[in-house]
């Protein structure tokens, strides 16, 4: 396996006990811990030039402008976008998705026309369209889930009939399937589809690129991939965002301002309304900085090749079930025991300081599909080791024994 | 260990094996209540008699061990029991959770799931049924 261990030293979060226990942090899908090269940048801008950004004259605020705008590169190259001013600053990928959602879609989209979702979306790239059709009548279809938990594609050709938008995630935070984001751009753009792609648990741990995916829309969020909380982005191609109306009105978006109307700024500062989140995006600046530094490649082989390790040693487990059993997977686990709910299960871990999920993962809809009401999740990132795994499934035939069962 | 008393055998016997589970006649007063934020959810079916004592209580439910078994010792511990006597029951349980308020009777098996007030963010397992049960009270007790 390769071995990434030496970066656990840049994340003294990981350095300390929960509970009596050294703590093993495996909620990575949730949100990922932060190096001190990304603490010290956001520390060195509020020590050292803490101000607004795109208009004062000073010293402070050109400084601040620069390393603004240099972030905003930093994230442009690291998803191969063409051009920097594609890259939107949002809050999250939730907001960036809704961007797309308040925007694009109620410019373009009439009643009638449909958009094709697949079962295996997160909330948030569900309820932003549940929103829209209360206003427009569009149809919503969905691409549906096989029980090894990946998408069914055999029928895609006829689901795309009078479709307008493609929104699907790239790798489910749930399954962990990695979807062939790229075969269904291709049918999409075919039937004269746009496509969004939900990159919010993919950009974290593979190499990404939009120009060989060739999506229109690309949405992800800092903060699970070392980056501050608070800071997203939605890349989409300079054409696409020129024709979209604005998101929020106020400062900072706009050319011209008179008592009645206004003429917007170009992107993408059009879409930038009001003080933006600028500690957050330089310290995503910085985080991308620090990935690249590890190697994308990097981190995806060790996911793969951790995720494959854990996914054996789980199931030595007796009555442990994995869901989503895709070849192409990253190493986000969900998964349950035989007469131990999930939420009992992620008690008992936090007693010996593991740090997992249990819940729905804000996939209620693939949950039902499973038919089951919650999971248990473990997923791992590139500063995790094999022996946490071994820790985990000691702790998890302790829950089975507690419970009264033989392990 | 802290795991130990919250896990007390008890309440994995009632996990298990929940007492009053199942369904009541369509026609009773029924309550449903979910967790949204991890799904667990609880109905809840009640009858009172014309002197206000419970005469018959099932519930049924899927969830966590700890709001399972609360459920099911919530029901033994108020069935047969007059209304005034159940509210005394409510709220000294929620109390055993709280910490707040007072405790006015014995509650019997039910300390058994005192071990919940340590771990905050279990106290809304251990209350699903009982935030139905109140409910269901107020809702009856109007009619």
């Amino acid at each position: 396996m390769i071995d990434l261990s030496r970066y656990r030293k840049d994340f003294p979060i990981l350095n300390q006990t929960v509970k009596g226990r050294p703590l093993i942090y495996l909620d990575n899908a949730a949100t990922a811990q932060k190096p001190l090269q990304v603490i010290g940048t956001v520390d060195q801008y509020y020590r050292e030039y803490n101000s607004n950004v795109h208009r004062g004259l000073h010293t402070l605020s050109e400084r601040a402008t620069r390393a603004y705008e240099k972030a905003r590169e930093k994230v442009a190259r690291f998803i191969h976008a063409p051009r920097s001013e594609e890259v939107i600053f949002t809050r999250n990928t939730t907001e960036s998705i809704n961007l797309v959602a308040y925007t694009w879609a109620r410019k373009f989209l009439k009643a009638g026309d449909a958009i094709l979702l697949t079962e295996m979306e997160h909330h948030s790239n569900l309820v932003p369209w549940h929103l829209l059709r209360e206003e427009k009548s569009i149809e919503l279809r969905f691409i549906p889930v096989t029980p090894r938990g990946e998408l069914d594609l055999q029928h895609l050709k006829q689901l795309l009939d009078g479709v307008r938008l493609v929104s699907v995630t790239h790798m489910s935070n749930v399954l962990g399937t990695i979807n062939p984001v790229e075969v269904i751009t291709e049918e999409a753009h075919a039937a004269g589809a746009k496509v969004l792609i939900d990159g919010a648990q993919a950009v974290p741990h593979m190499p990404v690129n939009v120009q060989d995916i060739d999506c229109d829309f690309y949405a992800f969020s800092g903060h699970k991939m070392c980056g501050p909380t608070g800071v997203g982005v939605l890349w989409a191609r300079a054409e696409i965002l020129r024709d979209m109306p604005p998101f929020l009105g106020g400062g900072e978006m706009i050319h011209e301002v008179h008592l009645n109307h206004s003429d917007y700024a170009d992107i993408p500062n059009k879409f930038e309304a009001g003080t933006p989140n600028i500690a957050q995006a330089i310290g995503l600046g910085a985080a991308v900085d620090y990935l690249s530094r590890v190697g994308m490649e990097n981190i995806l082989q060790h996911e793969q090749e951790i995720g494959a390790l854990a996914i054996e040693k789980l199931k030595s487990i007796k009555g442990l079930r994995i869901f989503g059993e895709s070849e192409k997977r990253g190493a986000a686990i969900s998964f349950e025991i035989e007469g131990v709910h999930p939420h009992d299960i992620a008690t008992i871990l936090d007693e010996q300081g593991i740090a997992i999920r249990a819940g729905h993962h804000c996939a209620q809809p693939l949950m039902r599909k499973f038919n089951v009401q919650s999971t248990a999740r473990a997923s791992f990132y590139f500063y995790n080791v094999p022996e946490e795994i071994d820790i985990l499934v000691d702790a998890l035939k302790t829950a089975k024994r507690l419970f009264g069962y033989v392990t | 260990m802290s795991l130990d008393a919250l896990y007390q055998e008890i309440i994995l016997e009632h996990y298990k094996n929940p007492r009053n589970f199942g369904k009541l006649d369509e026609s009773r007063a029924k309550a449903h209540y979910e967790n949204p934020s991890c799904g667990d959810q609880i109905d809840l079916q009640i009858v009172l008699n014309d002197d206000m004592v419970v005469e018959d209580i099932r519930f049924q439910g899927r969830g966590c061990a700890i709001s399972q078994a609360s459920a099911s010792l919530m029901t033994e511990a108020v069935k047969g029991k007059p209304l005034d006597e159940v509210q005394k029951i409510i709220e000294s349980f929620t109390s055993l959770m709280t910490g707040e308020g007072e405790i006015t009777v014995e509650l019997g098996d039910l300390e058994a799931l005192e071990g919940v007030k340590k771990f905050p963010v279990r106290v809304k397992c251990a209350m699903l049924g009982w935030t139905a049960l109140k409910s269901l009270l107020e809702r009856e007790t109007k009619s």
